[in-house]
């Protein structure tokens, strides 16, 4: 609590850095900490950018190689932006089985991007999993957070027609 | 904590429960079919027809008929309701009234219930895990009070070895054997892992487990701990869970205020404290001396065994590590005796096993079996067959490191061996059911995508090799395939399987031998369609 820097103080809105280091401060900047500290990062900030590798590479004592390494190694890191909004269709075995490939056609298509790309506008990332654990109810794809079960092409591509549909938001 | 405390904790929350209990499964299956607003309008409901004396709303985990979801349970009538949409709340509480009730029936008694045998999923659906008295009312913590008194580490180990318990991941290796290895094994600290990375595509048995009853991994761990000698432990959880990781968060919490974990735990001198690990996507995590480097920080790569874990496992000292369902079975075998246990399953396979029932079949969901059912039982007896008549062709068991069962073996009992001679995996218990319409080739197109995408790049047959048997299996869908072709991927599947460092690579091939094995017709009906080609002037 005593060694916080002072030296060059956030934005008052922008408390993101201060929460990144209490956690860092938490696991008392060990290096094993490392992948906790990137889950961290990347919840506050969205995606993990150079800057920021960088500084928990100083912070935990260890090269950048090593951070840059583990962050490109694990699927769940993202080292660029992503969309306003994110589709993620599920292709796990039994999602598969029961037809998530013709919905990922379809979204493609409805979106004009491929899988695990961003529109050039920034308004959405269409992704793909491995397997959401929800077999129960496949297929299954998560839109903006909401899992979405029993998912079937038509009413996503729909419901995704809306969502790109509404106002952007003015950034 | 003393055992009158816990016994009196149990009585308190019996003697809190309401005379009727409205169980609303919020497991993540059924939150995605809007449960958890289903939750707030029954309490609402209950409140709104002044039953609150009487009735009670309870968030459980799951009930296993994820298929047939959200699901809602009253007792002690033993109703059950399915598909429940949250505008129908009112019309279920009005039912407790003896009001008529439209809402869709279950049959508790219907085989896919009937047919289970729960030991590890015994309070799945009947308690809410977000509340530790609801576990130790049922009974929790007590087998850890017994071992820490009455037991020596030497004891429960015997005990553990007697109940015949093999590893639940998948490769089924005898758990107190393990146990016994680490026990003896020096090393100034040891450690005890919960391997809960469950990264088969179609398997969700750890998830639910988790997410249901967290506790009873808890107490299992400790046991563990308390025989191998650890003071510290790690559960290593799927990052793609995340109320599973909430659900074991408030578990530790709970249990360490209670002082059953931590120091000094049921007041000995036994020491064990807990922390989780969220993995951050990497199949690979699964196997388990890469599963210590990610916990280390590191990326997960495995490495050479031996030295196996047991003897040099995180940061070089004895770890033992097993996975979600195998601590889940530790309580109930203490509790009940190794006797017990071991009367249950096959001679060489004892006890149950969780699998996730998904795929082309009636009933979808999680099911718990004693070993030894045959596959036939559990696809048309439980599983209820084809949804649309279409016939059933086979059975994946095991994902990208399994095979294909057809159905003409489907008579093959589900045991450790039986499923290995039958060229597939017991695995963690995914179990994907496939018609007609699913072609064995994609799907071994399929797998061998994942365990591309998946290989860590270590050691080269598994990253060169997986690329290489993708491509030709491509050609095959594509149908530009040569009998060559089929020739040189069968080659380089055993070449793959016998010399890839981990049992990522070492099984990758195996979905592409056992389609082989049992539909190779399916492969040269693709290839005909070429030679067809060739004759009409194509190179």
């Amino acid at each position: 609590m005593s060694n916080r820097a002072p030296a060059n103080p956030a934005p008052a809105a922008d408390n993101r850095q201060k929460l990144l280091e209490a956690t860092m401060r938490r696991y008392q900047y060990r290096p094993d900490a490392l992948i906790e500290v990137l889950h961290k990062a990347q919840e506050l900030y969205g995606h993990l950018s150079p800057q920021l590798l960088a500084s928990i590479a100083r912070n935990l004592h260890l090269p950048p190689s090593r951070v840059y390494g583990v962050a490109t190694f694990y699927h769940f890191f993202s080292l660029k932006p992503q969309g306003e909004h994110t589709c993620t269709v599920c292709l796990g075995t039994a999602c598969y089985v029961k037809g998530a490939m013709e919905i990922l056609t379809t979204l493609e298509t409805e979106a004009g991007l491929k899988a695990g790309h961003t529109s050039p506008d920034g308004r959405l990332s269409l992704l793909t999993a491995r397997c959401l654990g929800a077999c129960g109810i496949a297929p299954v794809v998560v839109l903006d957070g909401v899992v979405i079960g029993h998912a079937d092409a038509e009413t996503l591509r729909a419901r995704l027609h809306a969502l790109l549909e509404e106002t952007p938001v003015a950034s | 904590m003393d055992l009158a405390e816990l016994h009196a904790t149990a009585e308190r929350e019996r003697a809190r429960r309401k005379a009727i209990r409205v169980l609303c499964c919020t497991s993540s299956g059924c939150q995605a079919s809007r449960s958890l607003e289903l939750f707030h309008q029954l309490e609402a409901a209950v409140t709104a027809t002044g039953q609150d004396e009487a009735v009670e709303v309870a968030s459980v985990g799951c009930m296993g008929f994820c298929g047939q979801g959200p699901m809602v349970r009253v007792e002690p009538a033993d109703l059950l309701f399915e598909r429940v949409r949250p505008e129908q709340a009112a019309e279920i509480i009005a039912a407790l009234a003896g009001e008529p009730c439209s809402v869709e029936r279950g049959d508790p008694n219907h085989p896919f219930f009937a047919r289970q045998v729960h030991v590890v999923r015994r309070n799945g659906g009947f308690i809410d895990p977000e509340r530790i008295e609801e576990y130790i009312a049922a009974g929790g913590y007590e087998a850890l009070y017994r071992v820490l008194h009455d037991f020596t580490p030497a004891e429960v180990i015997q005990e553990i070895t007697r109940s015949g318990l093999r590893g639940r991941g998948g490769a089924g290796y005898p758990t107190g054997l393990k146990w016994a290895t680490v026990a003896k094994s020096p090393g100034e600290r040891k450690f005890v892992v919960c391997n809960g990375d469950e990264g088969d595509p179609g398997a969700f048995m750890d998830r639910s487990i988790l997410e249901s009853d967290p506790h009873l991994v808890l107490e299992g761990m400790a046991i563990a701990a308390y025989a191998v000698g650890a003071h510290e432990g790690y559960i290593f959880v799927r990052g793609e869970y995340p109320l599973a990781i909430q659900r074991l968060t408030r578990a530790i919490n709970q249990a360490r205020k209670l002082g059953l974990l931590g120091s000094q735990i049921f007041e000995t001198a036994f020491d064990f404290k807990v922390e989780i690990r969220v993995g951050a996507g990497a199949f690979v995590c699964g196997e388990e001396t890469a599963l210590i480097a990610s916990i280390e920080g590191r990326r997960s790569q495995p490495r050479p065994r031996p030295p196996y874990p047991a003897e040099k496992g995180l940061w070089g000292f004895p770890t033992l590590i097993n996975n979600v369902e195998t601590f889940a079975n530790i309580a109930p075998i203490i509790e009940h005796g190794a006797d017990w246990y071991a009367s249950i399953g096959t001679e060489k396979s004892t006890g149950t096993k969780v699998f996730a029932l998904t795929g082309k079949v009636r009933n979808t969901g999680l099911i718990e079996v004693p070993m030894g059912m045959t596959l036939r039982e559990i696809v048309e007896d439980l599983g209820g067959g084809s949804p649309d008549g279409t016939p059933v062709k086979a059975v994946q068991t095991g994902g990208p490191s399994g095979g294909c069962i057809p159905a003409r073996l489907f008579d093959t009992p589900v045991d450790y061996e039986s499923l290995a001679a039958a060229g597939s995996i017991m695995g963690s218990g995914g179990m994907v059911v496939m018609d007609a319409h699913t072609s064995m080739v994609q799907i071994a197109q399929f797998y061998m995508a994942f365990c591309m995408d998946e290989s860590c790049g270590k050691c080269v047959p598994c990253r060169v090799g997986t690329v290489q048997m993708y491509r030709l299996l491509s050609k095959v869908v594509a149908g530009a395939a040569t009998p060559a072709d089929l020739e040189q991927l069968e080659q380089l599947c055993r070449l793959v399987r016998e010399t890839s460092l981990c049992g990522l690579g070492q099984s990758a091939p195996n979905p592409v031998l056992s389609t082989l094995r049992y539909f190779r017709e399916e492969y040269e009906a693709l290839l005909r369609e070429e030679a067809a080609a060739g004759a009409n002037g194509t190179p």
